[in-house]
């Protein structure tokens, strides 16, 4: 059994919003276990709760009810912050100092004595690829930039969990590149990180596990290779020679997804219908091309956990 | 120096460095402008008075002056850490709230400092050349001066930590107002004899700081005597009613959301 870096029970946070101030829950009853050293996508489209968690966790704001423990610690516990990191969705920084200036300010909040603090500034703000700008000031930098510095301030006390809050979002694709880069970078020291995002292609590519949180609730946590191979529900069959008559008799079995001259392209759904129809094909000389199991793609999966029909 | 005060140290500093880097300081030229213009004015219109009138609205002006810069500064302090979302790695660093929150108020009291103790010296000086005497009284007034502005940075960072920098710049410039009247509320109390009323204003009294224990503008002034007594009492006052400010704005702040 893995070790576990952060774990929520039974969390409850509400809103009070406008003048009237009604209650509006934006976690209803989360439960969310972290492993130690994985890399752990949060996932969810806007307004469903990821920064809410993550703010939870660094203890900004406080659940209504129920338990968070991070290194099966409480999160306002002083030692806890020490070992973390975090990057705040949208950062928005002290734009009067410069970047050396920015990550010397919270290196002296981790008492890291200076020739250490020198070293370690000098080298988050190469591998961020801000080397050039380190005496510049932060209200000079573009959104890439301060999302950079933004890593680089979340890494100034080596942490050992590393939560990162829509770290991609507002870039661009190389910018994107960059920082799923740093995030593997982060993984091979053994790091255990934790972002959230909705660009699912990102996700795809660097996490290890994903969670999917729809309106305050997860609605599926898990490996991701488990999660997308529950969901092999098809297989496309290519054929040659089809005719309609023959369709017919297949019908409630197959579905043709395009026809291309002679050629037939077959969707065939469910498990237990494949061997069947593929040998139906066979018996009548159908000459078969190729024989390909379609995987549900992230995207599908998280747009029917939004529409809560999986399951 | 501690670790807990060599952090609040270093949030001191960066609010500091914030403060300058805005430029606050430049209002220092503007009062030495200010005061040079009033001493020829003077000179021109008074007879005789002229050393009285000098010190007189020199020390009003280092107060004013103190003043709107402790309340426009000390308002948005915290308020732009809410809304720039600063806080949030504030709160992810190995800083209690509470640090941060004394940080922010010593790194305003830091300005109000180096604000005051140039104010105070172009005074000083300009005083000196006008009058031909140098009065170290006045650095007594100067520094029970400070002590007030540090009193109102505790309120401009008490309502800073739950309002908006409207409100909390008017609620600072009331209790401002009021902090200089509780004398007369005190006595106006007496008026309603054994009605809610004298308690409420009795309450009023005791709620706000009285600031005019930190003024001996006309002791100065008028050269009358200050007694070491009355010195040690406004110090002790100062320092408890900052301190009571501070426990209670970090009593809020602790407990509130960061939205």
């Amino acid at each position: 059994m893995s070790e576990k870096a952060v774990e929520l029970k039974g969390i409850y946070k509400a809103y009070k919003t406008g003048f009237t101030m009604k209650k509006v829950n934006a976690l209803n009853g989360v439960d969310l276990v972290i492993n130690k050293g994985e890399v752990f996508g949060y996932l969810g489209p806007n307004g469903s709760g990821k920064t809410t968690t993550l703010k939870l966790i660094m203890g900004i704001i406080y659940p209504d009810s129920g338990e968070i423990e991070v290194m099966s610690k409480s999160p306002y516990d002083i030692s806890v912050k020490e070992k973390i990191g975090f990057l705040p969705e949208s950062p928005y920084f002290y734009d009067y100092l410069t970047a050396v200036e920015f990550l010397d300010f919270y290196a002296r909040l981790f008492s890291i004595p200076r020739g250490v603090r020198n070293e370690r500034i000098r080298r988050l703000l190469k591998s961020v690829g801000l080397e050039e700008r380190a005496d510049e000031p932060l209200r000079r930098f573009s959104r890439g930039m301060l999302q950079r510095i933004g890593i680089a301030q979340a890494l100034i006390n080596d942490p050992e969990i590393v939560f990162l809050d829509e770290p991609m979002s507002g870039l661009d694709p190389l910018g994107r590149a960059e920082v799923k880069e740093i995030i593997q970078g982060l993984k091979r020291e053994g790091k255990t990180i934790v972002f959230s995002s909705h660009i699912l292609p990102d996700v795809e590519a660097i996490a290890d596990r994903v969670g999917i949180i729809v309106e305050g609730k997860i609605r599926d946590v898990g490996n991701l290779d488990r999660m997308l191979d529950d969901r092999v529900s098809f297989v496309e069959v290519t054929v040659y020679g089809l005719d309609h008559d023959l369709l017919k008799s297949l019908k409630g079995k197959v579905e043709v997804k395009r026809t291309l001259g002679d050629r037939t392209v077959l969707l065939i759904d469910g498990a237990e219908n494949i061997n069947e129809v593929i040998d139906y094909l066979r018996s009548l000389k159908i000459s078969i091309e190729s024989v390909e199991p379609i995987r549900v793609t992230l995207e599908e999966l998280f747009l029917s956990e939004i529409k809560g029909k999986t399951k | 120096m501690t670790s807990f005060f060599k952090k609040v140290w270093v949030i001191t500093v960066n609010t500091f460095r914030e403060a300058v880097r805005d430029r606050v300081l430049y209002s220092i030229v503007f009062f030495a402008l200010l005061i040079l213009a009033l001493s020829t004015v003077m000179d021109i219109i008074t007879i005789g008075q002229k050393s009285k009138i000098i010190k007189d609205v020199g020390l009003a002006s280092i107060s004013i002056f103190g003043t709107l810069i402790a309340i426009f500064v000390g308002i948005g302090l915290v308020y732009k850490e809410l809304d720039k979302r600063t806080i949030y790695t504030i709160v992810a660093k190995p800083v209690t709230r509470f640090q941060f929150l004394l940080g922010k108020y010593f790194g305003l009291v830091l300005t109000i400092f180096v604000e005051v103790l140039a104010m105070g010296l172009i005074f000083v000086a300009i005083a000196f050349f006008v009058t031909g005497s140098l009065d170290m009284r006045l650095f007594i007034a100067i520094g029970l001066i400070f002590l007030e502005l540090m009193v109102v940075c505790g309120v401009a960072i008490f309502f800073s930590s739950f309002s908006t920098p409207i409100l909390s710049g008017m609620f600072t410039l009331g209790v401002y107002v009021i902090g200089h009247t509780t004398r007369d509320l005190y006595e106006f109390s007496a008026n309603f004899k054994g009605t809610f009323l004298e308690m409420f204003f009795k309450i009023l009294y005791y709620v706000f700081p009285n600031l005019d224990n930190f003024n001996i503008r006309s002791q100065v002034v008028h050269g009358l005597p200050i007694s070491g007594e009355y010195f040690l009492f406004s110090i002790s006052y100062g320092v408890l009613y900052i301190a009571i400010l501070l426990i209670i704005s970090s009593i809020v702040f602790t407990k509130r959301d960061f939205k």
